[in-house]
């Protein structure tokens, strides 16, 4: 069991734990995730340590709430406990003194650049981050990123924070400015695939963290395959992140969406488990 | 050994095979000839007293039985199930050079499901501690057989597994209708009543190294991490939707349960025409497996024929009376995709053997033909190779092959203080030579200890 020691609410539908975790606290490298399963019933579901510390021994998980199980793991309060956290897996980031990064997040891909660029910093690097989200509320962490980052620039779809427009937008100024030595890019797959597309004519090396499906996230299974320079390639231990020129990001999205029905099918038998049954008259109460 | 009736069986998880009741056992038993000089002994990997056991059983004294088994084998509800015995003991048997050899598979397995009726539980055992502690990481087999074998010594042991469950393929790969998942777990409280400790979802390398280990005070690290790593056989559309390899179908299956989605919550798909490739006991399993989870039409596609087949002959005999329709002499050569990125088709060569080569093999060549299945699912069964998360984090250590580790007889590896043994050291083989490893390298691993610090 792996106790909660702190949970809550960091934007709509994204929730920040600290869990318990002294040995994954403990050997955890900018780059790694957790596989986890939250009950005996329950499937098993990778998530990048956002952060850790390990003098107290725990590791801070953030997630959306987009399926029945990241759902599960909100309903989970501080004090309760995660069955299962297998970890630290997959490779580090490549970290060395590259001289100017950028790093390029998409909504909860800031889950997976922050320890990237405590990382960076803690060697002698220029690091500009660029966050995105759809509005304000859902950019995540932007103030810890202002804390360590030599510049952070925001950018929203309809610009209630920073510029509206899209990340790649910001990236192109930068790179056209000065001369960038690496992009790590994460977040959802069709930015990921933009920026890999952005990058490429600029010769900038661009890595990306990939999100394919996992089982137990050490190499046992190949669920997690992605097709990388025509190879086929197990993300959970030769990545999850690689070089995005060489991703074929049709076939991730692809693979990503072969649950789709049972994961909708899933999702609904919780909610209503959730509300059990009373959720249709709060409704007519509204 | 009787079987449960294959239209029935093929519909649901329970045990296909039903073991044989105390009166077969007794007269199954009284046609061995207690050979003096028995073969059966030989064929064993790891030399049960076979005769002593059968005539136990044949002197209604099945604990008895148990007790000379147990002597060897720590593991015989789960060898008499899944051992290749036409291979080993019962391949060696007199009998079997005239008429029907003994079925010793069967015998052990009835000795190990009477105790498991008739006696209660396992009691914790006290067993003198010596103060050393050895870490095993892997709950397979081999894992398991170091861990109580040592754990008897008096020795304080600790199985690090990265799983959230112990037993290895047993739990993981084995299927339920094969192996019940509660046979293993009596075994499992077997090796824990002697004061094993299990440390689940511990990734030695990442969750912690072996050096670490050996800093918190371990004399010696056994690895039995097993050949989990599945092979793949680079051809277009590997990577379709609905083309599993056989390792992620039959893990979401008996380690999550999948068939009982959405009472858990890890699903697999079911499809109408399913093509598995291989021949080994891997691809039985996913075919059978495949069947129970309502496929109509199950293809087995192999490149060579029945007589080459590595499966075990009463999985390979279960398969057929189930229906399953075994394409022999094709061999894949591309997976057809739809425009959604599914499977819909796959294109085989039509293979001929060639003559034997130096080693005896008869190596497939294509015969220029081709064919077609029309499926929606393909399982890839072609093997299994080392895993390299932990092998390559331990610096210096000698590997050979894959990535498999490089162990003397006794599992000593270059570095003194680590120990190998089961698939990790031989590359894929099977449950009694990996239990069998285990029981050498607990040997070594007490001698070790004993010579390194002596009390
Ligand atoms: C589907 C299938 C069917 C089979 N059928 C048969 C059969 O009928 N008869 C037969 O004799 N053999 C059969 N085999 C082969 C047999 O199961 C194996 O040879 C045997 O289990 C090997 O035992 P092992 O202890 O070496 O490893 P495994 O059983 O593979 O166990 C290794 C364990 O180590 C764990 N592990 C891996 N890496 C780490 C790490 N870094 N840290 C901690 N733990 C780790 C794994 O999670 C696993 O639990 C079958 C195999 C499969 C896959
Ligand atoms: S998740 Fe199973 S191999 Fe990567």
């Amino acid at each position: 069991m792996y106790n909660i020691l702190k949970k809550e609410t960091i934007a709509p539908q994204v929730d920040a734990m600290i869990v318990e975790a002294p040995y994954i606290a403990r050997h955890h490298q900018a780059g790694n995730f957790v596989v986890l399963r939250i009950d005996e019933k329950g499937e098993r579901i990778p998530l990048t340590i956002a952060d850790s510390d390990s003098e107290k021994g725990t590791i801070t998980l953030l997630f959306q709430k987009i399926g029945k199980t990241t759902e599960e793991l909100g309903t989970l309060k501080t004090g309760k406990a995660i069955r299962d956290i297998a970890g630290p897996l997959g490779h580090a980031t490549p970290i060395m003194d590259y001289g100017y990064c950028v790093l390029v997040g998409g909504g909860i891909g800031s889950a997976t650049l922050y320890p990237i660029l405590k990382a960076l910093k803690g060697k002698s690097n220029n690091v500009t981050v660029i966050l995105g989200a759809r509005n304000k509320e859902l950019l995540i962490w932007g103030d810890r990123f202002k804390e360590l980052a030599d510049e952070v620039l925001l950018t929203t779809d309809d610009g209630s924070s920073g510029r509206k427009g899209l990340v790649t937008e910001a990236l192109k100024e930068v790179m056209d400015k000065s001369k960038v030595e690496i992009v790590i890019a994460v977040g959802p797959i069709r930015m990921m695939q933009a920026v890999a597309e952005l990058t490429k004519p600029y010769n900038v090396k661009t890595l990306v963290s990939l999100n394919p499906v996992m089982v137990e996230g050490t190499g046992m299974c190949g669920a997690c395959r992605v097709n990388v320079g025509g190879k086929t390639r197990f993300a959970c231990v030769e990545g999850p992140e690689f070089d995005a020129h060489e991703v074929d990001f049709k076939e991730l999205a692809n693979r990503l969406g072969f649950y789709r029905e049972e994961e909708q099918a899933s999702m609904e038998i919780f909610k209503k488990k959730k509300c059990k049954g009373r959720c249709k008259k709060s409704n007519k109460g509204t | 050994m009787r079987a449960r009736d294959p239209k029935k069986r093929s519909k649901d998880f329970k045990e296909v095979a039903l073991g044989l009741t105390e009166k077969q056992a007794v007269k199954e038993a009284k046609r061995c000839l207690q050979c003096k000089k028995p073969k059966c002994v030989e064929g064993c990997p790891v030399e049960i007293n076979i005769p002593a056991f059968i005539g136990k059983i044949r002197d209604t004294d099945s604990p008895g039985a148990l007790n000379v088994i147990r002597q060897y084998n720590m593991l015989p509800a789960i060898c008499g199930r899944v051992c290749p015995q036409e291979n080993q003991c019962q391949g060696r048997c007199i009998l079997g050079k005239k008429k029907t050899p003994i079925a010793i598979g069967a015998l052990e397995r009835f000795a190990a499901d009477y105790d498991a009726k008739n006696s209660s539980p396992e009691k914790p055992v006290q067993i003198k501690p010596n103060g050393h502690k050895v870490a095993v990481v892997g709950s397979g087999p081999a894992g398991l057989t170091v861990a109580a074998d040592l754990a008897k010594l008096g020795y304080e042991i600790t199985i690090f597994e990265a799983l959230h469950e112990a037993g290895g393929v047993l739990v993981y790969g084995i299927p339920e209708f094969r192996l019940p998942k509660k046979i293993i777990q009596r075994e499992i409280e077997y090796v824990k009543s002697l004061g094993v400790k299990i440390q689940l979802n511990w990734v030695v390398g990442r969750t912690q190294t072996v050096e670490e280990l050996f800093e918190e005070g371990y004399k010696a690290v056994f690895i039995g991490v097993g050949a989990g790593s599945p092979k793949y056989m680079s051809i277009p559309g590997e990577n379709l939707n609905n083309v599993y390899f056989a390792s992620e179908f039959l893990t979401r299956v008996n380690l999550m349960k999948a068939e009982q989605f959405p009472k858990y919550d890890t699903p697999v798909k079911k499809a109408k025409r399913v093509a598995v490739i291989g021949g080994g006991n891997v691809a039985m399993d996913s075919a059978r497996t495949a069947l129970r989870l309502g496929a109509e039409k199950v293809y087995i596609v192999y490149r060579r024929t029945e007589a080459e087949m590595p499966a075990r002959l009463e999985e390979l005999e279960h398969a057929k009376e189930e229906g399953i329709d075994f394409r022999y002499l094709s061999n894949p050569k591309e997976i057809i995709g739809d425009e959604r990125g599914y499977v819909k088709a796959m294109r085989c060569d039509k293979m001929v053997l060639c003559e034997p080569d130096a080693s005896g093999r008869r190596k497939p060549e294509c015969s220029g033909e081709e064919f077609i299945l029309e499926v929606d699912q393909v399982i890839m069964a072609i093997g299994q190779t080392s895993n390299p998360i932990l092998v390559r984090s331990i610096k210096g250590l000698n590997l050979w092959g894959a990535g498999y580790i490089e162990v003397d007889e006794n599992g000593a590896s270059n570095i003194p203080g680590i120990f190998a043994g089961g698939d990790i050291s031989t590359g894929a083989a099977t449950v009694i030579s990996a239990m069998g490893a285990g029981k050498r390298a607990a040997r070594a691993i007490h001698d070790y200890i004993r010579s390194s610090y002596p009390a």
